[in-house]
């Protein structure tokens, strides 16, 4: 089974290179309006690193587009942004990450605030094996954000309207979410996330399970939502972060290489290795 | 290739044989099994009684007392019943026979016209028809289960009794009814006269405290362990390994348990239900935490993960998604642990729930015995009435079983669609 890959060839080569050696971060890292920003963010399991040292702002109803190869840290990186990680027992993250200034990672702040604020949407569309209307009041009820049933039905049918979602199920609120295709639950997902009124909306490969036509829907509803929204968007798809986001980082192995405009990193990449990823070289 | 192929199906045709023949030799097996109980059982729901001329003699049951409720209680209706029975047949006479005579109505006949008196004291002085039990012996032989033509040194009824009998019958004095006694009075030492209801109410009674403690305790371990525990946790491990080896002790373990700790230590009175269904509970315990860890283990974590996202704590994400999902599964495992207790004698045999109890429990702290108890101790009695009684026993625990599993299926059923 000895195969010649010249993938394989190229990042081991890669790998004996990076040894011992950080990479400085070139690009942008910093914005002049940030809704958050993260300063040497250090994740570790128990013995090995996943996020080296890491900064880079999310700036305000701005699209970030996270790239880079599989395993390379973007999705812990994202987990860390509403302390999803914090599941994890052998996860730990140093360093500090603020939303609208305030530290999120100190141990004192609780975390279903900060969840409500930093909403999440996750790579396999995952909605409660409950009504439509069920799965996207959850939110609201769980924090109290509706003072009657009149609210509560008006915050889901806003949330539904936005997603994009309400005209196809309005007539069918109180069948079972789980009986949607993969695209609709996907949106379904983040009508329940947009319900609790967020500020910043994490995606984790949201259109990874879906066909292109999904993919496009939902990709246009990323498109609207940036209006209200800050989004920060995990992906595999060169293509779609070309498509809907502002700005691009593109990750390496726990390293963050390069930040900037999309346009930027697309046309013209500082660093070898996102040039590299980005011409298709390896990924 | 084509050969390979010629064998891969002989192979898959072989396979489906044998799968079919072991369901076939299983259903077989549960068909003899059904059979052979419904068969001697059935002839235990119904009871032979007899018509007797009762003659309420007024110097018999008064004795030149004074006609109240403490003379009638102390009147010897012995006496009364011996009287009724050789007015009906004059002409018996010895000793033998007239014993033959009277052994012809159950031991229960004079506390049955006792009743009747004190119910109605005008009865005094005059004769009735009354239907009474018949023995036993007589009992059998009506409904068939003894044969009357076998002969007579290999049978229990003797010749002359039988002819007494076949007298009665002439003359439409025996009959059968359908057997109150069965489902009304607790045990005897008299097969007519012996009933389930008490070992019934016992087996209900203990099972009742048993779901009370094993379910809550069951699923709440379950759900910490699976879900709120540190998973790399010497002290965890030790508690799981623990439960797993907890499922494997054999169910008399459970009964030392009981007697060493809640009757000697914790002195509770003997052969009560509550003891019943604390030992029966704690044996039911790893059965149901592990069937519901598995529940659990089962509902996808996206879901919880998806209700932490939005902002649930780890309680509301468990209580609010992870347990509704799991439910059904942790009744089924609920139920398969009461199904077991259910039909567990062991463990009640060492806390005295084995004792021959006449009176039916009225509640949790009366002392009773329980069904498949009721149902060993019948197999273990020589008379022939009490086989049927044995198979009627099985036939209500089976019954009793099957009530149990059709209300689980009913409320998982009730879940699932909820869901």
């Amino acid at each position: 089974m000895i195969e010649k890959n010249p993938m394989k060839e190229f990042l081991e080569k890669e790998e004996k290179d990076l040894e011992s050696k950080k990479i400085e971060t070139v690009g942008e890292v910093y914005v002049s309006d940030p809704k958050m920003c993260c300063r040497n963010v250090t994740v570790a399991y128990v013995d090995k690193v996943a996020i080296n040292d890491v900064s880079i702002d999310v700036g305000n109803k701005e699209v970030l587009a996270m790239i880079g190869p599989s395993g390379c840290g973007k999705s812990t990186f994202l987990r860390c942004l509403n302390r999803m990680n914090d599941t994890i027992d052998t996860c730990k993250v140093e360093g500090s990450i603020t939303l609208d200034g305030e530290d999120i990672l100190d141990k004192s702040v609780d975390v279903v605030p900060l969840r409500a604020k930093v909403g999440m949407v996750f790579q396999k569309p995952n909605p409660f094996p409950k009504s439509i209307y069920d799965n996207v009041a959850y939110g609201p009820k769980l924090h109290g954000l509706a003072k009657n049933k009149d609210e509560l039905d008006e915050i889901v049918i806003n949330s539904l309207q936005k997603a994009g979602l309400y005209d196809e199920v309005k007539n069918r609120l109180n069948s079972s979410g789980t009986g949607l295709s993969g695209g609709q639950q996907q949106r379904l997902c983040i009508a329940r996330t947009i319900a609790v009124n967020p500020e910043v909306i994490l995606m984790d490969e949201p259109c990874s399970a879906l066909d292109p036509i999904a993919t496009a829907k939902v990709e246009a509803l990323i498109n609207e939502l940036k209006e209200n929204f800050s989004i920060v968007l995990v992906t595999h798809a060169m293509q779609q972060a070309a498509r809907v986001s502002q700005r691009t980082a593109y990750f390496h192995l726990g390293d963050l290489v390069e930040v900037g405009e999309t346009e930027k990193i697309f046309t013209a990449p500082s660093h070898r290795l996102t040039e590299s990823y980005i011409t298709g070289r390896f990924g | 290739m084509d050969k390979n192929l010629k064998k891969r199906s002989v192979a898959e045709k072989k396979f489906r044989f044998y799968g079919l023949l072991s369901v076939l030799i299983a259903l077989s097996l549960l068909a003899i099994l059904f059979i052979s109980i419904i068969h001697e059982g059935t002839t235990a729901f119904i009871e032979t009684k007899i018509k007797i001329n009762a003659d309420f003699d007024e110097k018999i049951i008064l004795n030149s007392g004074r006609k109240n409720i403490e003379t009638i209680q102390k009147a010897d209706f012995n006496k009364i019943t011996k009287k009724s029975l050789s007015n009906m047949f004059p002409s018996v006479s010895g000793r033998s026979n007239t014993k033959d005579l009277y052994s012809l109505v159950s031991s229960s006949t004079p506390f049955q016209l006792k009743k009747m008196v004190l119910k109605d004291p005008n009865l005094i002085g005059k004769k009735i028809d009354v239907w009474v039990l018949a023995d036993d012996d007589i009992d059998m032989i009506v409904k068939g289960n003894s044969k009357r033509d076998i002969p007579e040194e290999n049978r229990r009824v003797k010749n002359f009794k039988l002819s007494l009998l076949e007298k009665l019958e002439k003359d439409k004095r025996v009959d059968t009814f359908f057997n109150n006694t069965l489902f009304t009075k607790g045990d005897s030492r008299d097969p007519e006269q012996a009933g389930i209801l008490g070992a019934l109410l016992g087996s209900f009674f203990a099972l009742i405290i048993t779901l009370a403690l094993a379910f809550p305790l069951g699923i709440t371990t379950a759900i910490y362990l699976e879900k709120f525990a540190a998973k790399s946790n010497r002290f965890i491990e030790f508690i799981e390994v623990n439960i797993n080896n907890l499922a494997a002790v054999p169910s008399i373990i459970f009964g030392l348990l009981g007697l060493s700790i809640f009757l000697n230590f914790f002195g509770m009175p003997r052969s009560i239900p509550v003891v019943g269904g604390l030992v029966l509970a704690v044996m039911t315990l790893p059965t149901i935490i592990i069937a519901s860890r598995v529940a659990i283990k089962s509902v996808p974590p996206s879901i919880e993960e998806a209700a932490l996202g939005l902002g649930a704590s780890k309680t509301q994400a468990v209580l609010h998604h992870v347990v509704p999902n799991a439910m059904p599964g942790m009744l089924t495992g609920t139920i398969i642990g009461m199904a077991r207790a259910l039909g567990e004698s062991a463990p009640l045999l060492m806390i005295g729930m084995v004792a021959f109890i006449v009176d039916i429990p009225e509640g949790f702290t009366d002392p009773a015995t329980a069904l498949p108890i009721q149902i060993y101790l019948w197999s273990d009695t020589p008379e022939r009435g009490f086989v049927e009684k044995t198979a009627a026993g099985i036939i209500v625990l089976l019954v009793f079983l099957m009530i149990m599993n059709a209300l689980a299926i009913y409320f998982r059923k009730k879940l699932e669609k909820k869901n």
